[in-house]
């Protein structure tokens, strides 16, 4: 079971600005461990982001985004309470969601 | 059968599973081409190069813009983490993409941005060694980029 993701969405002005830290290996599949042997590509393929049920950003990802990936957005047209929910999916087909209430 | 479902029925290559649930009457024909526009350019992550990204994203080239700001460190101490963000003003934004030119697949990631979100993104990327970071925006249908250079120390793809 994966960790967690952190999300914090701050609103102002109807803008919400999301920091999402997302808990993944995010292997390139160019490394190699002690003994010598490859460890396989595993990487978040994609990241979603909903307001409520509402899709406000996709995003399509390599293995060249960073270990434990960051990720920084504004959505516009949100209010406080609202749910901010990010999904990512990766490349053995593994997902996860997290959410938070925008503050 | 709708001029509208007609042309969404071309855009999505007729057959395919997004205009079979067109003609259905499953989802409209905006969200087919929403859909098809937002779906994964697998030919951009293969990509080798600069311009075989771009030419992966439909263009010829694309036309550098002063509208396009990309934040990142001058020098990066590790380059297993460097983050890097693009924001534009240009109008209409539908995708941000960011790529580190030597790497061995340059593109990193590719933002499809709805008109719910500003076009700004940020993250931290890899980076093997000292590049140009590019960020390619897609804006009414055209393809623009601008570059910065990070300096890396100590280069970020394992091994």
């Amino acid at each position: 079971m994966s960790s967690p993701m952190r999300i914090r969405a701050a609103e102002t002005g109807g803008v919400a600005d999301v920091r999402v830290l997302m808990a993944h290996p995010m292997e390139t599949g160019m490394r190699r461990d002690a003994a010598g042997a490859v460890i396989p590509r595993h990487y978040i393929t994609e990241v979603t982001a909903r307001v409520g049920d509402r899709v406000v950003m996709t995003a399509h990802w390599s293995p060249g985004v960073s270990t434990n990936p960051f990720l920084q957005f504004r959505v516009r047209g949100v209010s406080k309470g609202q749910q901010l929910s990010v999904t990512w999916r990766d490349s053995r087909g593994d997902t996860r969601t997290d959410q938070t209430a925008i503050t | 059968m709708s001029m509208n479902r007609r042309k969404a029925l071309q855009a999505t290559g007729g057959v395919g599973v997004l205009g079979m649930f067109v003609a259905a009457g499953v989802i409209t024909p905006q969200e087919a081409r929403a859909q098809a526009a937002a779906a994964r350019n697998a030919a951009a992550f293969d990509a080798k190069d600069l311009n075989g990204v771009v030419r992966a994203f439909g263009a010829d080239s694309a036309a550098p813009s002063a509208a396009i700001s990309i934040t990142g460190p001058d020098i990066a101490e590790n380059g297993a983490v460097v983050p890097v963000g693009a924001t534009t003003t240009l109008p209409n934004v539908q995708m941000i993409a960011l790529l580190v030119e030597k790497n061995p697949a340059p593109l990193a990631a590719a933002f499809m941005t709805t008109p719910d979100m500003e076009p700004f993104v940020a993250t931290r990327v890899k980076m093997g060694q000292t590049s140009d970071v590019y960020a390619l925006v897609r804006a009414d249908g055209r393809l623009h980029m601008a570059k910065r250079e990070i300096k890396v120390t100590l280069g970020g793809c394992g091994g």
